[in-house]
């Protein structure tokens, strides 16, 4: 068992009360940050620690925070990417509904060190049921002291407050979050300014993932020597993985970075093997918009090394024959699986959640999701294969956030890695799983 | 403060700090301007969603002359000192161009013909230059019912590209907004969401604002091809705006007024409904001449001719 910090107590009955986890050591980090050090300490210590962040794009925390301009006269705003919405992805929901004392000390922490005395988590409207244990959590710390006015009386004041949004998944790109944060219609800035600079009300903002904030308290209390000791290379400390698929054991699980993909698949610490015994056929290892891998370039890379757990490993041979580490959703598929029924799952899904400013997304996730139908109905033709191809070429760069390419890398990674498998079903005219 | 050197298409110009490329661009002139279909210089905040605009930078200041990754939007993008910018010149940017265009064709439904806006769409003008010849989409188009937002405004949700023009307008140069975008995504529609509920003194500028013919003007519909009416400059006294308009001919009956559009379809003010809807005598105006064209459009097939310089004139 790797080291566990981010679920170590998950199992702890009751963990969501302040007393037990309190108990258990919680809200240390906050003393002793608020008591013996500095906002910039911090932030140094972060930055040391080599944590990257966990909402898929993987920047580096501290450097992320050194961006905001503290001698600013404007507010400064720390806010927490709770939307979770990626197909794959099921990790974040875990640590609030079961741990949201961790949360809430992270929030303070990363608060302290940018100067911020509002913060906000923004959490995905359909978590209704974490929102409630989020926000009994908040009371409790304030009753407790750790919230409000004059924390510990340290001087040290900030207001946390939780904004559900409306079931967008593109709420979660973080300009468009705080857009809806701001009340307003949920559409990705046109970037830059970034939120370091004019982010929420105009003011200087970090946006954080939720288990980016949760892994605060942990370093902050152990320093940033420990943290950096886990993992490996420039892939620091641990990461949740939602594992889901034909696995025998889907579930979240904390990892070493740096774990071996086959241990992880195959051991029974982790997802304990493939169904019935089945054959590995393909991985989507870092939620639904990093390229596909088939069993073969997911075990080992290109050159042959074993593939690990990390943001370098899984990246390695670029899109050609590597992926990314992304949010972690682990998507696993063994060989009943069709790669073009999933892809026109997931071609559904971006077209469905396209904020459709911009032309080139809003055109072409409907396009190819259009024409995924017909290849997987049995009524493609060669030529759209191609034609797919070249969409998702002209998709990808051109648009305004992430979602484009989100939209287009795992269209191009299928073809790239399956290309028969389409045209098996033009050949056949039908879908032969 | 200095001026910032910046070259587009080999051509070197000099401009103020805050410029974009594509208002750079727009000060060099001719065909190194890139095609704007959302960007409205009036308009603030408009800009970086068609994505037609895009353009490479091939260095990006003169302190930092990496090449900038991607392609950007010109109309958002701001000039640096000794940038390099590639326009007609990045095979790159032409390509995108090609398939941006491309994308905005692909749920348009080609009925130029009974289309008030031929003639002085952009959507046509870019189709022109950058569309491809033959179509790849089997695909059945995205269709909507025509609807009145306004009494005097037809919006035909079919033909909208989204640009978000019409909303800024009504953001900006109304009293209240009462229509916007519902929906995401290739369902997202331009609407009001009770019919007919745009009614103010500046409405009718969201037709003049519109790049295509999504939004047209139910007092001139159907009542004449754009290019067989003589446009006109005229003017009234007005107290609600500047009374500068263009009056569109035919004989002596006056069958549309419109705000005056420059060389990229940009209105220099801003005119009200009273002079759009409710002037349409000719005795209600003072007529100062015929109007120069200066677009190359498909309104110049009958009354205009190309001169070398690209701009238009027209026939006496
Ligand atoms: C379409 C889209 C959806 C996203 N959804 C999420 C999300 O649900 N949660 C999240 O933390 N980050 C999400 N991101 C990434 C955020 O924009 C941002 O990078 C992240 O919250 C930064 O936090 P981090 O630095 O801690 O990773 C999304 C990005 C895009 C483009
Ligand atoms: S890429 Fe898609 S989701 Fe992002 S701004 Fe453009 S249309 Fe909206
Ligand atoms: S109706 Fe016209 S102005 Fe409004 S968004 Fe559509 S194309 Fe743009
Ligand atoms: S004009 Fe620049 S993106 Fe539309």
């Amino acid at each position: 068992m790797g080291k566990q910090i981010l679920l170590k107590n998950i199992d702890v009955p009751g963990l969501a009360d302040f007393q037990v986890y309190r108990k258990l050591g919680g809200y240390t980090a906050v003393e002793k940050a608020l008591k013996t050090l500095s906002p910039d300490q911090i932030t140094e210590e972060v930055k040391k620690s080599g944590l990257k962040g966990r909402g898929g794009a993987g920047f580096p925390t501290g450097m992320k925070w050194s961006f905001i301009d503290k001698q600013s006269e404007k507010a400064k705003y720390l806010v927490c990417n709770y939307d979770e919405s990626e197909p794959g992805t099921f990790k974040d929901r875990h640590i609030g509904k079961l741990n949201p004392h961790q949360l809430i000390e992270g929030m303070i922490l990363g608060s302290y060190a940018l100067g911020a005395n509002t913060a906000y988590i923004y959490i995905r409207g359909e978590l209704f049921y974490v929102l409630k244990i989020l926000e009994k959590a908040i009371q409790e710390a304030y009753k407790n002291g750790f919230l409000g006015e004059n924390i510990l009386g340290t001087g040290y004041s900030l207001d946390l407050y939780c904004h559900p949004g409306a079931g967008a998944y593109i709420c979660g790109e973080e300009t468009a979050l705080l857009e809806s944060l701001e009340g307003k219609r949920g559409n990705p800035r046109i970037k830059p300014p970034f939120p370091a600079i004019v982010g929420l009300y105009g003011s200087p903002t970090v946006v954080n993932n939720v288990e980016t904030i949760a892994a605060l308290p942990w370093i902050v209390k152990n320093g940033y020597e420990a943290y950096a000791a886990i993992g490996i290379g420039n892939s620091k400390g641990t990461k949740l993985i939602s594992a889901c698929g034909h696995i025998n054991k889907p579930g979240i699980y904390e990892i070493e970075l740096g774990l071996p993909v086959e241990e992880f698949i195959y051991s029974d610490e982790y997802c304990g093997g493939i169904r019935n015994g089945n054959k590995l056929k393909a991985v989507v290892a870092g939620g639904s918009s990093v390229p596909i891998l088939p069993a073969s370039l997911i075990l080992k890379t290109a050159a042959g090394e074993p593939r690990l757990m990390s943001y370098e490993s899984l990246a390695e041979g670029g899109f050609q024959t590597g992926t990314m580490l992304g949010s972690g959703g682990f998507i696993v598929m063994d060989h009943t699986t069709c790669i073009v029924k999933n892809l026109l799952t997931f071609a559904r899904f971006y077209r469905h959640e396209s904020c459709g400013q911009c032309s080139p997304c809003r055109e072409g996730t409907s396009w190819m999701e259009k024409i995924l139908t017909r290849i997987e109905n049995g009524q493609g033709t060669m030529k759209d294969i191609d034609l797919l191809v070249d969409i998702a070429k002209h998709v990808e760069g051109n648009t305004i956030c992430p979602l484009g390419d989100a939209a287009a890398w795992p269209v191009a990674s299928a073809i790239r890695h399956f290309r028969e498998e389409f045209e098996e079903h033009v050949k056949l005219q039908k879908c032969p799983f | 403060m200095p001026l910032l050197k910046v070259t587009i298409d080999n051509i070197e110009v000099e401009v103020e700090a805050g410029t974009t490329i594509m208002n750079a661009a727009r000060i060099i002139g001719g065909k190194v301007v890139p095609p704007a279909m959302c960007y409205y210089s009036k308009l603030e905040g408009s800009g970086g969603k068609c994505r037609t605009c895009l353009v490479k930078v091939a260095q990006g200041s003169a302190r930092d002359p990496r090449p900038m990754p991607k392609l950007v939007a010109s109309c958002r993008t701001l000039v640096q000192d000794g940038m390099v910018v590639q326009n007609i010149t990045s095979p790159e940017a032409m390509e995108s161009r090609q398939a941006i265009t491309e994308f905005l064709l692909i749920n348009h439904p080609l009925d130029c013909p009974v289309c008030d806006q031929a003639g002085e769409c952009h959507l046509q003008d870019l189709s022109y230059v950058h569309g491809l010849q033959e179509t790849r989409t089997v695909e059945e188009r995205r269709t909507f019912k025509p609807i009145d937002i306004g009494d005097k405004i037809k919006l035909n949700m079919n033909r909208c590209i989204l640009c978000y023009r019409c909303v800024m307008v009504a953001d900006q140069i109304t009293e209240k907004r009462v229509h916007g975008v519902l929906g995401r995504g290739d369902h997202s529609e331009i609407s009001t969401l009770i019919v007919k509920a745009v009614d103010n003194d500046f409405s009718g500028n969201m037709i003049d604002v519109c790049p295509v013919g999504a939004l047209t003007d139910n007092t001139f519909r159907f009542k004449s091809r754009v290019w067989f009416a003589k446009p006109m400059d005229a003017h009234r006294k007005c107290s609600k705006c500047s009374g500068k308009v263009v009056l569109w001919m035919k004989g002596d009956e006056l069958l549309r007024v419109t705000g005056r559009k420059d060389k990229y379809g940009e209105v220099g003010e801003f005119i009200c409904n009273d002079c759009r809807f409710e002037q349409k005598e000719k005795n209600d105006w003072i007529i100062e001449g015929p109007r120069t064209i200066e677009r190359h459009s498909v309104i110049s097939q009958n009354h205009y001719e190309i001169s070398p310089g690209e701009s238009v004139r027209m026939i006496k």
